[in-house]
């Protein structure tokens, strides 16, 4: 025991906290060696580490191919990225005409040119621009992949695919089922029992439904009760089955939010006269929106990989077209190397998607 | 009624004017009659304190001033408008009637500044620069400009209030209504509060006040009301209804409050 300095009440000074509880070696004490078990688990946890890291590197780095045209040139024993290398093309583009690529990219290229001023905190059209990129930028977009007009020369979506078609259907996805989801949250809560009923009855009849099974309905049934010679895009039905369904989680998501805003926020606005939609707009969506922020990217996440399912109506997404890619007979056998491509490009998007919803969080943090 | 241009307390004026006028309201959640029969008159300029035990109805009669709760049966005219479910009238009686919460009801994901200038903005049409000068006027009046870009979160329980007040006035409200402004507050912020409210009251600001206050309802008010189990039971200017209270209701509620 150290002696303690006395001081006069009223006097004592803040004091630094004691050194072995501050720094990496108090950080160490406190969260991997705090305990016998604690201790245990820690070097337990090396263990694992050790046994599945190393091989696994050595595999995707050290061990493997990366430069070469065909199988003959993969024999160093790890992955063979060359089946990758050689497929690229296809698994982002899909079917779509080599000449034309240049219609996908700049399509993907303008948009991400046209988002980075809204990450711009400084940048003071953000209203505007957001409109633009939800109103005007999907028609630019349509006629640029699409084509038939303008001189370009029309691609039919059958050829679509890979990649793109993926990331297509993901934001199609999420950006028409944000509004959709919106609304019927504040649908199911209003006191007017027929929009009540009417928003309860659609998303429960969207969330009882499996996503395939919606996407079955759009591409077999649907079209039977269809008038004869009206038809619609494959792609587009499926758009919209993504859509509906997502939009009745989103919904359910945003209740939720919308549930733990106070009464005294809703009677708060209300007393200043501010109409309903007012008051929802700038009161209490951004309150629940927030509070949603973790559900929401959860379900855009799942949204992203559930796209996968539209190859059971024949449309070759980036999954798809890896595995019909990897039944080829001039590759077989190297299909784990294209999974493993998969799965490493999903996780950066979803990663990516999870990254960005926590650095939102942060910047509307307000302190309550 | 009032008709002279200063009252009990002296200093204040108040018009003849009716501003706020109940007629025989009664109002039932489902079956439970919450108000029974009210009848009261409220004269531009007046300072009204409500007191009661709780659950005599006190805030449920002054959320049905601006709508928030809906009475049955009777009348309530403010200012000309007679209050009924036309989303019209109630939301131009929202306009004119400014109110203040127990929990201050700010938003917290708004700074100060804009809490004040959401509703001039949106609903007055009010350009922001000049929706942020009266905001600014006000916020010096409740004495506290420079927590103006803070957010409610990060303020004390009585500037909270303060900005509460302060955005309500924003909106230029010719009454208004305090529902239990001090009660949610640690005792040293609730003098800085009633200082703000008494201001107020001397500018002639219309008030009806629920309180527990009764030091604020002596220095302010010029009628106390007094209600338990849905009715008025008594009212009277302060003097008279502190030292000489008539109904025995009454005098329980006033030995009791004042044991404490």
């Amino acid at each position: 025991m150290t002696s303690e300095t006395q001081y006069q009440p009223g006097t004592h000074p803040s004091l630094p906290p004691p050194p072995s509880t501050v720094g990496v070696v108090g950080w160490l004490r406190s969260n991997l060696f705090s305990s016998t078990t604690n201790t245990l688990l820690t070097i337990f946890s090396i263990y694992v580490v050790y046994l599945l890291v190393p091989p696994a590197i050595s595999w995707t780095l050290f061990d493997a191919d990366f430069v070469g045209d065909s199988r003959a040139d993969c024999d160093s024993g790890g992955a063979c990225w060359v089946f990758i290398n050689a497929r690229l093309g296809q698994f982002m583009y899909g079917f779509y005409p080599e000449a034309e690529r240049w219609r996908i990219d700049s399509t993907l290229l303008l948009l991400v040119v046209l988002m980075v001023p809204m990450f711009i905190d400084s940048f003071r059209y953000k209203a505007w621009l957001g409109a633009f990129i939800l109103f005007i930028y999907p028609v630019i977009g349509f006629f640029l992949l699409a084509g038939g007009s303008f001189g370009l020369v029309e691609v039919e979506t059958p050829m679509w695919g890979g990649l793109s078609l993926t990331l297509i259907i993901a934001i199609v996805g999420i950006v028409g089922s944000f509004p959709i989801g919106l609304v019927l949250a504040l649908g199911r809560r209003s006191k007017m029992p027929a929009v009540s009923a009417f928003c309860t009855g659609f998303i429960e009849l969207w969330r009882g439904v499996p996503l395939i099974t919606v996407l079955f309905m759009s591409s077999v049934m649907f079209p039977l009760f269809l008038p004869e010679g009206v038809n619609f895009d494959k792609l587009v039905r499926a758009l919209v089955g993504v859509m509906l369904f997502s939009a009745a989680y989103t919904a359910e998501t945003v209740r939720g939010g919308l549930q733990a805003i106070p009464k005294g926020q809703y009677e708060g606005a209300e007393a200043l006269g501010l109409t309903y939609w007012k008051s929802m707009i700038f009161v209490i969506l951004p309150q629940a929106l927030k509070h949603v922020i973790p559900g929401i990217v959860g379900n855009f996440i799942g949204l992203f990989k559930d796209t996968t399912l539209v190859l059971i109506i024949g449309l070759f997404d980036f999954l798809g077209i890896v595995q019909a890619a990897s039944t080829d007979p001039k590759w077989l056998g190297y299909s784990v190397e294209g999974y493993a491509f998969c799965a490493m490009v999903y996780w950066v998007f979803c990663f990516s998607m999870s990254q960005y919803s926590q650095s939102v969080e942060r910047k509307l943090h307000t302190g309550h | 009624m009032n008709e002279t241009a200063t009252d009990a307390q002296g200093k204040f004026q108040v018009s003849d004017e009716v501003i706020i006028e109940i007629k025989a309201m009664h109002k039932w959640y489902s079956e439970f009659h919450v108000l029974k029969n009210i009848n009261m008159n409220v004269n531009r300029g007046e300072r009204i304190v409500i007191c009661g035990p709780s659950g005599s109805g006190k805030s449920t009669l002054i959320r049905c001033i601006n709508r928030l709760e809906e009475h049955q049966q009777g009348d309530i005219i403010v200012d000309g408008v007679v209050l009924t479910s036309d989303l019209k009238h109630i939301e131009a009686t929202r306009r004119e009637v400014g109110m203040c919460f127990q929990h201050f009801n700010l938003f917290p994901h708004l700074s100060v500044l804009q809490n004040c200038t959401l509703a001039p903005i949106w609903v007055r049409k009010m350009s922001k620069g000049d929706a942020e000068e009266i905001a600014m006027k006000f916020l010096e009046r409740v004495k506290i400009p420079e927590q103006a870009l803070k957010f409610p979160g990060q303020l004390s329980g009585g500037q909270q209030q303060r900005v509460a007040i302060a955005r309500s006035l924003c909106m230029n409200p010719k009454v208004m209504l305090f529902d239990e402004p001090t009660s949610a507050l640690d005792p040293e912020m609730i003098s800085e509060v009633l200082d703000v409210m008494v201001e107020l009251a001397e500018e002639g600001m219309t008030m009806l006040c629920v309180t527990h206050e009764m030091g604020f309802a002596k220095k302010v008010a010029n009628r106390v009301i007094f209600m338990d189990a849905g009715e008025i039971i008594e009212e009277n200017e302060p003097l008279e209804f502190f030292n000489n209270p008539q109904n025995e209701r009454t005098k329980l509620f006033l030995s009791q409050i004042i044991q404490h």
